[in-house]
């Protein structure tokens, strides 16, 4: 399938429909500042060099200019006898947001459940590969998995706070890896971790009612408090926002912005606005392989895959 | 062409669809009246023998307490069968056969020398006064003030007096008692505070309520803990291969074998091999929790099942380790189910009967001041059991009464299955 080395392959018109229809993605759903929300300040990673053929070896180790924060080579996940990712290589910038799109079932949640050993829990999924938080391979045994879960944490697509105080909820995780010496340590990790997720002022009066006594976009601010209250390195979201209502959806794609300071994000979204408006990078999947990955402006404007454009432009998925 | 919904097929299609709903509803409506009308049957024709057990018969006398009598040093030797004759007879007034006399003083409970005995040696600054104190009646006298049992049986010319009331003269000397107002049917606490006895109007529940709460105490100390650990480890940590396969089976079986073969296997192995005292609440708990075990262990598991995985993966992926996870957010959250059913079992094992009967916990207890673990005792059941085959009449309405309390035992815990479980799932 992939292996067609046909990047290059697009005729002007296709490319500069293609472009047409970027800019409607990107005016798209009323969002004014998004194309200014593409953050042009972010250094361009050298691109392919066009015409490689995924799962050869020049391709296979894609540059990353950037200091890589994970590193996935040939990563491949059974669910029992079926395959759901093929040989994905993959790199992922620090403090910067990489989104990954495509169409449902294409291995999007999958390989993104990898980064962090979720695929764990799940007795028939097999993962084969390489992956490497900072040079050390996640699954060689050299990191525990739990450490793991602590610096790299994860947002789920439907808020799942515990069914505990809104409190409870982000000190769980700092209590249980021995974050803080003392009640007034947890207080301030607490308070500092409600502070990014932008959820403090509208909470900080009742700490102590239950979590899931909030709205759906405050609880989704609260799992990424809760999921920063670990002071993790990576923040996995997977379609954080698709429960959301615009405004709330508007909310967390800020915080995202702004995370991205500090953190490496990798976000799942089907919304291709939201893919425009808060990434740095954009991997697109199809049928459980990597078919294009580049920076976010150059995968939706002038994508080097026919498939990549057709889903773009909502020809298919 | 768009569709008829107005053509005839389409209405009486409709109609039809209407009328299944509402043979749907009436259905279900029927068979709840069957339900309740079975359960409403039961508590009204218990309550209907029962009844008369919660009052009881006494009489009101004047006790002259003697000390020539009631022999104040050692009271236990004093003459109050005589103390209760004399105050007996001053309200009869004088009987002139000894025969007759005798026959009058039984309509006086054998037990109330003993009730007073232990009222005087309770205040001995009585002695030497004379004491107004309500006596209880004797079974017969109690059932024929309550109504019980009539004074003749039979109709026309096979019309005789009924035996048990003595003869004539007897009722005739109980009439004038009632006639001086001297005979009242206060509410029974001797039902619920009294050891058992032979004399019905003496026999009390207190024996089998603490003997069926022991039981129930280690059963529940056993089984709950077990119960939990086991389900945790087959839902959660035990690899899913044949051999656990193999002991989810048998669990499901065990929860479905009758009782009383868990009686012939504590018999054997408790008393039998472990040489455990026979009667004991600890055995008959220790029956018991076999029992409930597998009960608690399926309710467990299910509860577990029902945890929603988005708060699994929220633990976990913030790093808690598996028996974290479980610990601190499985485990809660799943609390409401596994106590519903930790209840509901134990409230099965408080109506078990042919373990313990087999284990011989249907012993005869009229005294309950030294009740442990390792003594004889009876149970609420097995209480019901003995009390079913006594042939005195004050048995029948006593046993029905009993059955009552338990079932009263049950509604409360099945309330408290209820209430914890809402108490539990306002928090989450
Ligand atoms: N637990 C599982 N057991 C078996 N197969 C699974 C499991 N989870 C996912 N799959 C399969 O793996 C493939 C990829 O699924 P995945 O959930 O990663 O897709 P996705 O890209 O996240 O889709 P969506 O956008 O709908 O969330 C699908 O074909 C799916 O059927
Ligand atoms: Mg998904």
């Amino acid at each position: 399938m992939s292996t067609e080395p046909n990047a290059t392959g697009m005729k002007p018109l296709e490319a500069a429909e293609a472009e047409e229809a970027m800019r409607e993605v990107l005016a798209g759903e009323g969002v004014a500042d998004a194309a200014s929300e593409l953050a042009p300040g972010v250094p361009e990673p050298e691109t392919l060099a066009e015409g490689q053929m995924e799962g050869d070896p020049a391709v296979a180790e894609p540059a990353c200019n950037q200091d890589c924060k994970i590193i996935t080579r040939h990563v491949n996940v059974f669910y029992g006898d079926k395959q759901a990712i093929f040989d994905v290589s993959l790199d992922i910038p620090d403090r910067a947001v990489m989104a990954l799109i495509g169409p449902s079932g294409c291995g999007k949640s999958t390989f993104l459940r990898c980064l962090n050993r979720m695929n764990d829990i799940i007795d028939i999924c097999r993962v084969e590969g390489d992956i490497r938080l900072e040079g050390v391979d996640i699954y060689s045994g050299e990191i525990d998995p739990v450490l793991l879960r602590a610096r790299v944490g994860m947002v789920f697509q439907k808020p799942n706070p515990f069914p505990k105080s809104i409190y409870e909820n982000v000190a769980y995780g700092p209590r249980i890896h021995g974050l803080a010496k003392d009640r007034t340590e947890l207080d301030e990790i607490v308070e500092t971790s409600l502070r990014k997720a932008a959820l403090w002022d509208e909470v900080k009066d009742r700490l102590h009612a239950p979590g899931t006594g909030l709205s759906g976009g405050q609880q989704q601010r609260l799992c990424i408090a809760r999921a920063i209250a670990t002071r993790p390195e990576v923040i996995l979201m997977d379609e954080p926002a698709s429960a959301l209502d615009p405004i709330a959806t508007a909310r967390i794609e800020e915080l995202i912005d702004e995370l991205k300071q500090n953190y490496c994000i990798v976000i799942v979204t089907h919304s291709m606005q939201q893919a425009a408006r808060v990434s740095d990078r954009t991997a697109f999947f199809h049928l459980g392989r990597l078919v294009e990955e580049g920076p976010t402006e150059q995968v939706f404007t002038n994508p080097r895959e026919k498939r990549t454009q057709d889903y773009i432009t909502g020809r298919f998925g | 062409m768009h569709h008829d919904w107005n053509s005839p097929q389409q209405l009486a299609r409709l109609r039809r669809r209407h009328a299944a709903n509402r043979r749907m509803k009436w259905i279900g409506l029927a068979a709840i009246g069957l339900a309740a009308g079975a359960l409403a049957l039961l508590v009204i024709s218990l309550v209907a023998t029962g009844w008369p057990a919660f009052t009881q018969t006494r009489i009101t006398l004047q006790f002259d307490l003697d000390p020539k009598l009631v022999k104040p040093d050692d009271m236990r030797k004093g003459s109050w069968r005589k103390i209760i004759k004399t105050a007996l007879l001053k309200e009869v007034g004088p009987v002139k056969s000894r025969k007759d006399r005798r026959k009058i003083l039984k309509i006086i409970s054998r037990g109330a020398a003993y009730e007073l005995r232990d009222h005087v040696m309770k205040h001995p600054d009585l002695v030497g006064r004379t004491i107004t104190y309500a006596v209880l009646a004797a079974d017969p006298f109690d059932q024929f003030y309550k109504g019980v049992i009539p004074e003749y049986i039979g109709e026309g010319e096979k019309r005789f007096f009924n035996p048990r009331l003595g003869s004539p003269v007897v009722v005739a000397a109980f009439r004038k008692l009632i006639d001086k107002g001297l005979v009242s049917a206060p509410f029974n606490w001797g039902l619920f505070f009294n050891a058992d006895s032979r004399l019905p109007e003496q026999a009390g529940l207190a024996g089998a309520i603490v003997g069926s709460f022991l039981t129930l105490l280690v059963c529940f100390l056993i089984s709950f803990p077990a119960g939990i650990a086991a389900a945790i480890y087959l839902e959660e940590f035990a690899p899913k291969n044949r051999f656990t396969d193999f002991i989810e089976v048998n669990i499901n079986n065990l929860a479905a074998v009758p009782s009383v073969v868990f009686g012939l296997l504590g018999l054997a192995l408790f008393l039998g091999w472990f040489g455990m005292p026979r009667s004991a609440p600890l055995v008959g708990g220790l029956v018991l929790s076999l029992m409930t075990l597998p009960t608690i262990i399926i309710a467990t598991r299910s509860a577990l099942k029902a945890v929603p995985p988005s708060i699994r993966e929220a633990a976990l992926g913030i790093g808690a380790s598996h028996h974290q996870m479980v610990l601190h957010h499985v485990l809660p959250v799943a609390m409401p189910g596994i106590l519903t059913g930790a209840i509901i079992g134990m409230a099965r094992a408080l109506g078990e009967t042919a373990p313990l009967l087999l284990i011989g916990m249907n012993a005869f207890i009229p005294d309950i001041s030294n009740m442990g673990i390792l003594d004889p005792a009876t149970a609420l059941p097995t209480q019901i059991y003995s009390w079913a085959d006594s042939p005195e009449r004050g048995f029948v309405s006593r046993t029905s009464a009993a059955i009552l309390v338990l079932l009263g035992f049950l509604l409360v815990m099945n309330a408290a299955a209820i209430w914890l479980r809402q108490k539990y799932s306002k928090k989450v």
